[in-house]
């Protein structure tokens, strides 16, 4: 066999090294340029913005943007911002601890019919909510709630994909030797649920935490159908409002470009603070 | 390993997988008469655990199917002679006929089916080429390139797309001011490129997302394969083709399953591209044409049916890609590594 860095091989090797690495940065700038033009774009006022003329120093008026962004319409913004901060973790709070426990009994308990009723759970995982919005905004004009907080919060609080994960995490992370030790203990088994696999569970809540908080936050069919009212709008909504705007008054431009930058930065800080944990979502089939 | 009529606590008979020792089997039997009696407790334990799910999943899942069905065959109905109430009365197929006749919606079916022959080859090759080129050893800084790439997914669907529209908007973008001082001039929002346009935010805002999925998979391919592979005298590429590729045959599965479900909801991004530019109409996918029927028309009869349709096509195309992924796949082939999740 012949020797694996012979000389001959080495420079076509270099020249593959550079290839992908030139290959792979490319892809880089690809995703990163457009975030770093939303960066640069909410410091610039009206005139600069039109002049494409992003790197050029002088005019900086990233303050002046915020400050017209949160004045616009009576703050109007900070409100959509609440909202949408009230909708996604309140909603992903609840929500994944929902799907968790159910996905744990799936794991750790046995009775009748129990893989179709997991087969249920699935589909719902395949079928997309906005095929749903429409029947559920129906439903919910029918018993009056259409255009309250409810209306949004309480669909999205089923997250199927959170209870398949919360059953792959309960097969790797809570030893069965664990449960049954807490059972000679005597303690329930609700109790042993709260106080052993929860804490047990935890990395596995982020995770499905984490992607609910991110498909709430970019929510945006459910609240354009349900809500008419504007204080009750998350921040997607309200910017697609001032956006149809702009075009036709060039003011709401930097407003809309100021309040992207501003609704995108939790979600950005979230994934880079908790790398691990989305990709743990993300590898979940290599857990089982 | 049958199933017993009421739930009982796991940890007995979980086959070969949890297998025990001799020892631990002998202390698990002598505590059987404990875990007996708590055979009720456990049952309205992980009844209690269930309901939650399960009272959202027939609340906001199932009624609204059945909500649409039902709503897809009646309709108002204008009453006799101009007087009376307007009744709701059951149409039969009228709202189907409708739909399906209907050369818009028929228009923005062909659309999505344009867009996902366009949008769906060009995902899966991407990603999985560039996570074939992240693990081939070569790249340098593999995690913060991964980090990067995956960036545009917690990047709101509506904000990618005001993004890439203003990229889009002569005047606005620095690339089209650059394109034009170039001498090339370039509408982006015309008849012929607004496709490739949502195409490229659909693929900016999901690639990194299908490349991680990818990679995952690439690194649990065992390293004794790939270097048997070396070995033989395959060269990277033979070896990245034909011996890694099929490996991750599931996750491919996944995310051509996902991509396509998701393409099929098109709504966001042209919803927000048809506040500029006039080709996007109204009604251009299915979705925009279930929320004009449903919001602008108001008529539900029309929207629902619509609705049905697309799931129909949606479930069937689910299927049909399932079907296609086990047809000659080893047994608990699909699906095993890296499942992708809804976006």
């Amino acid at each position: 066999m012949s020797d694996p860095v012979s000389p001959r091989a080495a420079r076509p090797r270099l020249l593959g090294r550079t290839a992908v690495n030139a290959v792979v940065w490319l892809s880089v700038l690809y995703t990163l340029l457009p975030v770093l033009w939303l960066l640069l774009a909410a410091a610039k006022d009206r005139d600069a913005l039109f002049s494409s003329d992003l790197l050029s120093p002088g005019d900086f008026s990233f303050a002046a943007n915020i400050r017209a962004l949160l004045d616009m319409e009576d703050g109007v913004f900070a409100r959509w911002y609440l909202n949408s901060l009230l909708y996604a973790v309140g909603g992903a709070a609840l929500g994944s601890l929902i799907s968790v426990a159910c996905g744990y009994a799936f794991d750790k308990y046995r009775f009748r019919a129990k893989e179709k009723l997991f087969s249920l759970v699935l589909a719902g995982v395949m079928v997309p909510p906005t095929v749903l919005a429409l029947p559920l905004y129906l439903m919910a004009s029918g018993i009056g709630v259409v255009n309250t907080f409810w209306s949004v919060f309480v669909p999205v609080l089923f997250n199927p994909f959170g209870v398949y994960l919360g059953r792959v995490f309960s097969q790797g992370y809570v030893p069965d030797e664990v449960l049954e030790a807490a059972r000679v203990d005597g303690a329930g088994e609700l109790a042993s649920f709260f106080r052993v696999a929860l804490r047990m569970l935890g990395p596995g809540l982020v995770t499905v935490f984490l992607f609910q908080l991110t498909a709430i936050w970019n929510n945006f069919f459910l609240p354009m159908v349900m809500l008419s009212d504007q204080s009750l709008f998350p921040v997607s909504l309200g910017l697609y409002v001032w956006n149809s705007a702009a075009v036709v008054t060039p003011d709401y431009y930097p407003v809309v470009i100021a309040g992207s930058l501003l609704a995108v930065l939790p979600l950005v800080a979230a994934f880079v603070l908790l790398q691990r944990y989305w990709r743990s979502g993300l590898t979940a089939g290599s857990v089982k | 390993m049958s199933t017993a009529p009421s739930p009982v606590p796991a940890g007995v008979g979980r086959g070969p997988d949890a297998a025990a020792g001799p020892a631990e089997q002998g202390a698990r039997r002598s505590r059987a008469r404990t875990r007996r009696s708590a055979r009720r407790g456990a049952g309205a334990a992980c009844a209690a655990l269930m309901t939650p799910f399960f009272l959202l999943l027939v609340l906001v899942f199932l009624l609204p199917v059945g909500v649409a069905v039902w709503l897809s065959f009646f309709g108002d109905d204008q009453p006799e002679l101009g007087f009376g109430p307007e009744r709701t009365v059951f149409t039969g197929l009228r709202s189907y006929r409708a739909v399906l006749t209907d050369p818009t919606f028929l228009r923005g079916l062909g659309t999505t089916a344009l867009y996902c022959l366009v949008h769906l080859p060009l995902m899966v090759v991407l990603s999985l080429a560039l996570a074939l080129l992240l693990d081939s050893g070569a790249a340098r800084l593999r995690r913060t390139a991964q980090l990067a790439l995956f960036l545009p997914h917690a990047v709101p669907g509506i904000i990618a797309a005001v993004i890439w529209l203003y990229l889009y908007t002569p005047g606005l973008s620095p690339v089209i001011g650059l394109l034009d001082s170039a001498g090339v001039r370039v509408d982006l929002l015309g008849v012929d490129t607004v496709l490739p346009s949502v195409v490229n935010i659909a693929l900016w805002s999901n690639l990194g997302y299908n490349v991680v999925i990818f990679y995952a998979a690439l690194q649990a391919v065992p390293r004794e394969v790939t270097e048997a592979a070396l070995v033989d005298g395959a060269g990277p590429v033979r070896t990245a083709l034909l011996v890694k590729v099929p490996l991750v045959r599931g996750s491919a599965v996944m995310v051509v399953l996902f991509t396509l479900i998701w393409s099929l909801q098109l709504f966001t991004e042209p919803m927000l591209l048809s506040q500029a530019s006039p080709v996007v109409g109204a009604r251009w996918t299915p979705n925009m044409y279930i929320y004009d029927a449903a919001f602008t028309r108001n008529n539900y009869g029309l929207a629902a049916a619509a609705s049905v349709v697309l799931l129909a096509v949606t479930v069937a195309l689910s299927y049909a890609v399932g079907r296609w992924s086990t047809r000659g796949a080893r047994p608990g082939g699909p699906g095993r590594t890296g499942e992708g999740g809804p976006r």
